[in-house]
């Protein structure tokens, strides 16, 4: 099977693809153009970019926050001494 | 259910933003919220021998957890105590300012319905991050909550963009249908 991709038309995973790059602002005007074709009859590729878009926006709303990496290496420090 | 083991080396990986995102929620102070889950851990460490195996790791330092920020609640009031200053308008003065307006409640603030939603919201995401294998997990850390640049996760992970998009692709497919099963059936 040729992995080779269409100038214009995108397979569905290609699709999928572009559509999470879309999320984070990566996907180029071309990508765009091709996920826009692929939406106006895909319904694989509409029901994915629904979902996509609403997992970004929960993502957003929760607002998670991380450790500080070197905070976390402290911590497995302590507890490493410790155990 | 079979006895759960305590792995006190896998504890920062597995739990520490789990714990941190818990604790920030409800002290609202990041350097209070990465101390008390310190400390979580190291009580955690010291009553490792009273764990009985019947809840899972991961409740259990919740349960310490929370004993901690209550008792920094605790601390802190008993202070505060100490050094509050009342407000009170007893003289005439004082009733011509607008005290009115200082006890209105303010209308752009999220209410309590919001954030309580906000938080559990969260922990939904954390728990079904916690289900992905490990390096998924770790490449949508970087990519969506910590907004890393995709070069610089490459060359952190040692991937390649396309291997990095794959990931990302499968990390969030599974989140979506993990929280479409955790989160919008109890929404």
């Amino acid at each position: 099977m040729s992995n080779k991709k269409n100038i214009l038309f995108a397979s569905c995973e290609e699709a999928k693809q572009i559509c999470d790059k879309v999320q984070y602002g990566e996907a180029t005007f071309i990508e765009k153009m091709k996920l826009n074709l692929r939406l106006m009859w895909c319904r694989a590729t509409k029901s994915y970019t629904k979902k996509n878009r609403n997992l970004t926006q929960l993502c957003n709303k929760a607002e998670i926050k991380t450790l500080n990496p070197d905070k976390k290496e402290e911590m497995r420090k302590n507890i490493n001494s410790k155990c | 259910m079979p006895k759960q083991k305590l792995n006190p080396s896998k504890w920062v990986d597995l739990y520490a933003d789990y714990l941190f995102n818990y604790t920030i929620t409800r002290v609202n102070d990041t350097i209070v919220a990465e101390d008390l889950v310190q400390e979580t851990f190291l009580a955690g460490l010291k009553s490792a021998e009273n764990f009985k195996g019947d809840a899972a790791e991961r409740t259990w330092l919740i349960s310490i957890l929370k004993r901690k920020i209550i008792d920094h609640y605790r601390k802190i009031n008993s202070k505060k105590g100490k050094a509050e200053i009342k407000m009170g308008y007893t003289n005439a003065d004082d009733q011509d300012g607008d005290w009115l307006e200082e006890r209105v409640a303010d209308p752009f603030d999220l209410n309590a319905e919001d954030v309580l939603q906000n938080e559990e919201l969260g922990i939904a995401i954390q728990e079904c991050l916690m289900k992905l294998p490990k390096k998924q997990a770790d490449v949508f850390i970087k990519k969506t909550i910590q907004g890393m640049e995709t070069e610089d996760i490459c060359k952190e992970l040692n991937i390649t963009a396309s291997n990095l998009w794959v990931i990302v692709h499968r990390a969030r497919t599974a989140l979506m249908d993990c929280l479409e099963n955790n989160w919008f059936k109890n929404e």
